[in-house]
């Protein structure tokens, strides 16, 4: 079931309760007027799925059951709340994994119902997008936004609160994907992206040519699976002729061929759509060779850069909170039979 | 007492409330078995029900849930579901055993009581029970998780007639036929798959003898571990190096 409600009063202040299971994070906020973070509850499961490799869908399932409880009270009394002061109960719906996603869900939904709260779906992405509106109050759309994440790589252009156009995504690997493929293969473990991004500092990212793919007639898309390959390829060839491999210089090298990407792909909608604003969102917006660089060049060509602090970037409640907040101020509100979508679309409309 | 069971250890979606006095009530029940999930379903048919009998939170004295074993998804939306509601009401949760909630419809026969459970990976989730004497529940064999010849071994050792229910019936028919040497026969279709008003009707004897557990600490009972566990858990055994697998269940 979805309505659509008459426009709310934006007078007496808004506050929502959000929860957000999509992936290794279990996370709960409070969000004032979709601006403001008065709690922010990350329980993180790194340290069990690096045992093996990488994220474990069943067992982060498991994980998020044991947290979420305490995580979600953790938030309120964060915030010093209480689930009646809630104007509204916020959860992301998808994309994730379903069996994470379930969890938050039916939680969500449960404490709505019990509480008669409405309850709002969000889309994981559009949260990405709006833990730019927590960092900068002053930021309002329309602007370009790059999401970039271990899921996600997304160039997005934000025509208006909750209205978003995909102009590219990746063929293949999210970008985040890649860190960890490529730090994995250089023997940095999970999770790759601030290893990578670590040892990349003391190397030099001009050592090694890796390519940057180009998308005939999708200027916009991006690819990283050749670049995880040719880096593999490098690697199997220094050990054929027995050359020792300098791994910062390939976490360097690496590291600059996904900022090449990102940054002439995003620089080029800019210029193409206008828009005067670039944000970047998503946990691989935590990199700092990548904020760095957009940073310049959004500076070269006289654009405002707009990026969230890492504990922002990476999977958390309060950028829920903040969708949530735009959502329901749309009027949009869903049913008890709300369901999780793995593989939701960012633009449409969550049934 | 007042309780509401929620059962989404299977197929089936069950919600379900019922009064525990001196006589004890159905008030109301609503069980689906289809291949919507139950997370369209399952808050829903709470909604309804609730709805229906005009019952609110705080009437509500504990809830019941099948807690395993089962789907492990569905075992968790029952289980996010619970912790919900607990949460925000302040009420105790019942976890149930599926296998014995299942079992517990057979009130009164003394004869082995055998739920069976498609568990893949040629197993079931089982147990034996049976009512000594048509009165006292009595558990022969706890729930588990193991293969249907290793369980009709068991029936025949204890040699008696034996009542299945349970969705790995489809399953199991011919492996029963040629193995089993008791008599047995199937349960009906009102008492053959989960129901929520079992969970209810068992949990309120749980309920009495103290088994509750707070909702925010409250999990359910898998009877296994993940695939990535057993597999790490396996190479660990065989002296294999780690090594680092993605693994999609």
């Amino acid at each position: 079931m979805y309505l659509k409600m008459e426009n709310q009063s934006a007078q007496k202040d808004t506050y929502i309760l959000a929860v957000e299971t999509s992936c290794d994070e279990t996370a709960a906020a409070v969000v004032k007027n979709g601006r403001k973070a008065l709690s922010n509850v990350i329980s993180s499961q790194i340290a069990i799925h690096t045992l093996y490799g990488g994220v474990v869908p069943e067992i982060a399932s498991r994980k998020h059951i044991e947290a979420v409880n305490p995580v979600i009270k953790q938030a309120l009394a964060d915030a010093g709340m209480r689930l009646e002061d809630m104007d509204a109960i916020a959860v992301t719906s998808g994309p994730g994994l379903v069996g994470a996603l379930l969890v938050g869900v039916a939680e969500a939904k449960a404490i709505a119902f019990a509480a008669k709260k409405p309850l709002v779906g969000v889309h994981h992405i559009e949260g990405h997008i709006c833990a730019n509106y927590i960092e900068n109050p002053d930021l309002e759309p329309p602007f370009l936004c790059l999401v970039i994440s271990g899921g996600h790589t997304h160039l997005v252009k934000v025509t208006d609160y909750g209205r978003y156009e995909i102009l590219g995504k990746t063929r293949d690997d999210a970008a985040g994907e890649a860190f960890d493929k490529v730090a994995r293969s250089i023997g940095l473990g999970y999770p790759g992206g601030p290893k990578v991004d670590a040892l990349a500092k003391e190397g030099n990212p001009e050592a090694i040519h890796f390519p940057r793919a180009v998308i005939d007639g999708a200027p916009y898309d991006f690819s990283f699976s050749g670049l995880k390959s040719a880096v593999l390829n490098y690697l199997n060839s220094c050990e054929m002729k027995g050359e020792e491999v300098n791994r910062a210089d390939v976490a360097a090298s690496f590291e600059q061929a996904v900022v090449d990407s990102l940054v002439s792909r995003t620089m080029h909608a800019a210029k193409e759509t206008g828009y005067r604003k670039v944000a970047i969102a998503g946990g691989v917006a935590a990199n700092s060779a990548i904020r760095a660089a957009l940073k310049t060049a959004c500076e070269e060509n006289g654009y405002a850069f707009y990026y969230p602090s890492p504990v922002l970037c990476t999977d958390n409640a309060a950028m829920i909170g903040s969708a949530g907040y735009y959502e329901y101020l749309s009027g949009v509100r869903h049913g008890w039979d709300l369901n999780a979508v793995p593989n939701l679309e960012l633009g449409n409309d969550i049934v | 007492m007042r309780i509401l069971a929620i059962e989404s250890s299977s197929l089936v979606a069950s919600a379900a409330i019922a009064d525990f006095g001196e006589d004890e009530i159905l008030r109301a029940e609503y069980t689906t078995n289809l291949k919507k999930t139950h997370s369209q379903t399952l808050l829903p048919m709470i909604d309804e029900i609730m709805r229906t009998l005009d019952a609110e939170g705080d009437g509500i004295d504990a809830i019941a849930v099948a807690a395993g074993p089962g789907s492990f998804t569905g075992l968790r939306i029952g289980a996010a579901t619970v912790k919900g509601l607990g949460l925000v009401w302040q009420k105790p949760v019942i976890p149930v055993p599926t296998v014995d909630a299942m079992a517990y419809q057979f009130y009164g026969t003394e004869h082995l009581i055998c739920p069976i459970m498609d568990a893949r990976r040629s197993q079931v989730y089982t147990g034996i029970y049976t009512f000594k004497n048509g009165t006292e529940f009595e558990t022969r064999m706890p729930q588990c998780a193991m293969a249907l010849a290793d369980l009709c071994e068991e029936l025949n050792r204890l040699g008696e007639r034996v009542v299945f229910a349970g969705d790995g019936i489809p399953v199991a028919r011919n492996i029963l036929r040629d193995k089993l040497t008791v008599p047995y026969t199937f349960a009906p279709a009102h008492m053959n798959r989960q129901r929520a008003a079992s969970v209810a009707s068992l949990g309120a004897v749980l309920f009495r003898e103290g088994k509750t557990v707070d909702a925010d600490v409250f999990a359910p009972d898998y009877l296994r571990v993940s695939q990535a566990e057993r597999e790490r858990k396996e190479r660990a055994e065989h002296g294999e190096e780690h090594c680092p697998a993605v693994t999609v269940e």
